[in-house]
């Protein structure tokens, strides 16, 4: 308390001796927290591969009944996503509030099309029977598809595991959008700069991830 | 600011209001709190155990039945690993000493810390609400199909566990970070207290296995509410997958357990033998490596599951190469011991114990790991004896030692010494009359978690209450003399044991709100004893007598 330097940014906390020091604490900090994600993920991508070695038939035949072409335009959009929060990131470090605020918007919006999509991917499930768990009931013909016909012992569990993922996943990208929303609220407040973007940095990191565990959903779910 | 009678002003005493405290980001006061919280639930933890041995003082029902029983051992597993054993020593110590020790203001993430105390205390109180809801017995391994069988109490421990595990991910994440990032100049890795090698490996576990837990409890809940069949036989799930996923987590949590309490014990044998900690690079990167081996050696508790014989085997040899760093451990403290000068004051005390208490918890583990002496033993009394080896006698006692030596430092208030060796005495005996009978009646087959058993045991588990009772005494005695020294305890002093490390040298006591008046420069390892006649007087640096006399 004695020496207060008066020339320290108000973003630098009281405990760090410099604005580097910060960032990279704060990033090596993410960057553990991104492991504890992919740990968690892992879990239940042993429990998809233990399952699909012991019944391949039945994964492979009930990934038919999810639809490719929904998956893949999602993949699409989260590509776009990790783009525009790149991009974010490139206008924070060079001062450019406006396409900050356009870039933070996009990736905003393309995580919004994204759940969109699920939505109706899931409803179109649902109205079959399709559920996880107990309700799972499959029946009905839809775009020439008896549904009926994939109500096989284990198609339960791949869609239990389905279910799960995507929807842990679609829990993540939930929570994105309201650190998106927060850090743009915080963009128009003019409160990063090339100085500071740590958050923006950071949550970057985390949509990188989010984007990434969707790489590897989509072809083990949708594809093989 | 104002100015406690006393005249210095600290951490304590800077702000004076509840409102100051509960949204305080100091790491010292989040550890003040960590360590109220935790001993309320070692208390209520250890109340359950007395109660479980008091049933055991005879074959038929003397203060609960068959169902009671079941629920009261579950609960005492429950509360006593994820409330009490997994945060003590790192959410308690680590917070209190680990940044003072490196010279640091605070944590990296002084927040993030705040949060995980308070996601720590909704996680107990969400495990606790399961007593409101209905029973939960069966232990606290929740293996499936029967843990999906019965009432919805369960639903509420493992969302306990789920969220109580975001603390131990957010603390762990904290340190390492801290350890990183925030030493003071001159601290270097080679001359890092132990203590904080030991927090640095179990944050590290603590990163890597706790997700684990965490999908596994959030896939048991969800087979419990949705019956997603990922684990329950009757659906076509997989009970031994669950097992699988429990341990890769519930291992390695052990090693979040006795981890600390090695770094504990690597710095009471060097503050108290007041010499260098013998092999100090050894026994800072045996933590390293038992973080790393005990990631792979889940297995060793299912060599009775129907994992395969490779496996198992395996998983065995893996369990024997665990003796290897812990080995080097102990071989350097006796050799800390027998190279210094050995002061016999109560923290100490507790060290020695823990030399003798978990070498038998340690020992009996690798004899468990050996294939075909487990499946003697798998489920007996011999399993529970060694548990309670490694986690009381290695972690409590540990602990207790780490409690006491940081004592006067938390709160600037000296216990009293001779009650601290009387209650010290009684832990040691009580503990071992505990659970040694334990250890002969599980070879002659007593299994474990029966509240009643055949009459040939009785004087075994009758020795084995009596102990509990002596054991029971001492950390009563121990709570009493603590609490009564916070109100007539003498003013401690800047370094009450001589220590080297930066909390007892660079300092006040209690520390300052800011840890430092000005941000140390650090010269010398921790242990570095043998400078002491060029730069040390009784224990603190010539240069740093005089700033902080200026207090």
């Amino acid at each position: 308390m004695a020496n207060v330097n008066t020339d320290r940014p108000a973003h630098l906390h009281h405990h760090f001796a410099t604005s580097e020091q910060q960032f990279d604490a704060a990033k090596m900090g993410m960057w553990l927290f991104l492991v504890t994600e992919i740990l968690l993920f892992s879990g239940m991508f042993v429990a998809y591969t233990v399952f699909r070695v012991w019944h391949p038939e039945v994964f492979a035949q009930s990934s038919e009944l999810l639809d490719w072409r929904m998956g893949g335009l999602n993949t699409i959009i989260l590509l776009a996503s990790s783009f525009t929060v790149a991009l974010a990131i490139h206008f924070a470090q060079k001062n450019n509030k406006k396409a900050l605020i356009l870039n933070l918007g996009l990736t905003f919006f393309f995580a919004l099309c994204f759940l969109v999509v699920k939505y109706f991917e899931y409803a179109s499930k649902f109205e079959h029977g399709v559920f996880p768990g107990a309700a799972f009931d499959p029946h009905g013909v839809s775009h020439g598809v008896d549904y009926a016909l994939y109500n096989v012992p284990f198609a339960r569990q791949f869609f239990s595991i389905y279910f799960v993922m995507t929807g842990i996943h679609g829990l993540h990208v939930l929570i994105g959008m309201g650190l998106f929303t927060w850090i743009t609220i915080g963009a128009v407040k003019g409160k990063y700069s090339s100085e500071y973007y740590t958050p923006i940095e950071n949550c970057g990191l985390y949509w990188h991830l989010v984007d990434i565990i969707w790489i590897f959903l989509f072809p083990l779910l949708y594809l093989i | 600011m104002t100015e406690s009678p006393t005249g210095t002003v600290n951490y304590l005493n800077h702000t004076k209001t509840i409102k100051s405290w509960l949204l305080t980001l100091d790491h010292k006061r989040i550890g003040i709190m960590y360590l109220v919280a935790v001993s309320l639930a070692f208390l209520a933890g250890g109340i359950l155990a007395m109660m479980v041995r008091v049933e055991l003082m005879a074959p038929e029902e003397i203060i609960m039945g068959a169902d009671a029983y079941n629920q009261t051992f579950t609960l005492h597993a429950v509360l006593m690993i994820f409330a009490f054993i997994i945060p003590a020593i790192p959410a308690v110590m680590g917070n209190f000493v680990l940044p003072i020790q490196i010279g640091a203001k605070d944590v990296a993430f002084p927040r993030l810390n705040l949060a995980s105390f308070y996601i720590y205390l909704i996680g107990a109180v969400v495990a606790l609400s399961a007593l409101l809801v209905g029973r939960v017995d069966g232990g606290w391994t929740f293996y499936t199909p029967y843990s999906t069988s019965i009432g919805d109490g369960i639903l509420f421990i493992t969302m306990g566990v789920f969220i109580m595990g975001f603390s131990s991910i957010l603390t762990g994440l904290n340190f390492v970070v801290t350890v990183h990032k925030m030493r003071a100049p001159g601290m270097t890795w080679n001359r890092l207290p132990l203590f904080v090698w030991s927090i640095y490996a179990t944050g590290i576990v603590q990163v890597l296995a706790t997700p684990v837990i965490g999908i596994t409890v959030l896939l048991l809940f969800l087979e419990k509410t949705l019956q997603i069949g990922i684990f329950d036989p009757a659906l076509g799930g997989d009970p031994v997958l669950f097992q699988h996923f429990f341990w890769f987590y519930s291992h390695p949590a052990v090693y979040i357990m006795i981890l600390p309490a090695f770094g504990i014990i690597s710095d009471l044998m060097g503050a108290f033998s007041r010499t260098r900690v013998a092999g100090y690079r050894f026994v800072a990167l045996s933590s390293v490596a038992i973080a790393f081996l005990g990631c792979l050696v889940w297995g060793h508790h299912m060599f009775v599951s129907g994992q395969s014989a490779v496996s198992s085997v395996i998983f065995s040899l893996l369990t024997f190469l665990i003796g290897i760093p812990t080995g080097v451990k102990v071989i350097n403290w006796v050799t800390t011991m027998y190279r210094g000068s050995v002061q016999l004051k109560t923290p100490m005390l507790y060290a020695i114990a823990f030399l003798f208490t978990f070498s038998i918890g340690g020992f009996t583990g690798i004899m468990l790991g050996v294939l075909a002496l487990d499946v003697h033993l798998h489920d007996t009394y011999f399993v529970v004896a060694h548990f309670h080896y490694v986690m009381m006698g290695g972690n409590v006692i540990a602990a207790l030692g780490g409690l006491h030596y940081w004592w006067p430092k938390m709160t600037g208030k000296e216990f009293n010494e001779p009650l601290g060796k009387i209650a010290a005495f009684l832990v040691f005996v009580g503990f071992n009359l505990t659970f040694i009978p334990q250890f002969i009646m599980g070879t002659q087959g007593m299994p474990r978690r029966y509240y009643t058993y055949l009459p040939e045991y009785q004087s075994y588990h009758l020795w084995s209450t009596y102990g509990s009772w002596v054991l029971g005494a001492g950390l009563f005695l121990i709570m009493f003399y603590l609490l009564a020294s916070l109100f007539k305890g003498k003013k401690a002093g800047l370094n009450t044991w001589g220590a080297l490390s930066l909390e007892w040298t660079h300092t006040t006591t209690p520390p300052d709100h800011h840890n430092f008046t000005e941000l140390p420069v650090v010269t010398r390892g921790a242990y570095d004893f043998h400078l002491a006649r060029h730069l040390f007087e009784d224990g603190k640096e010539v240069s740093e007598v005089a700033s902080s006399s200026a207090e």
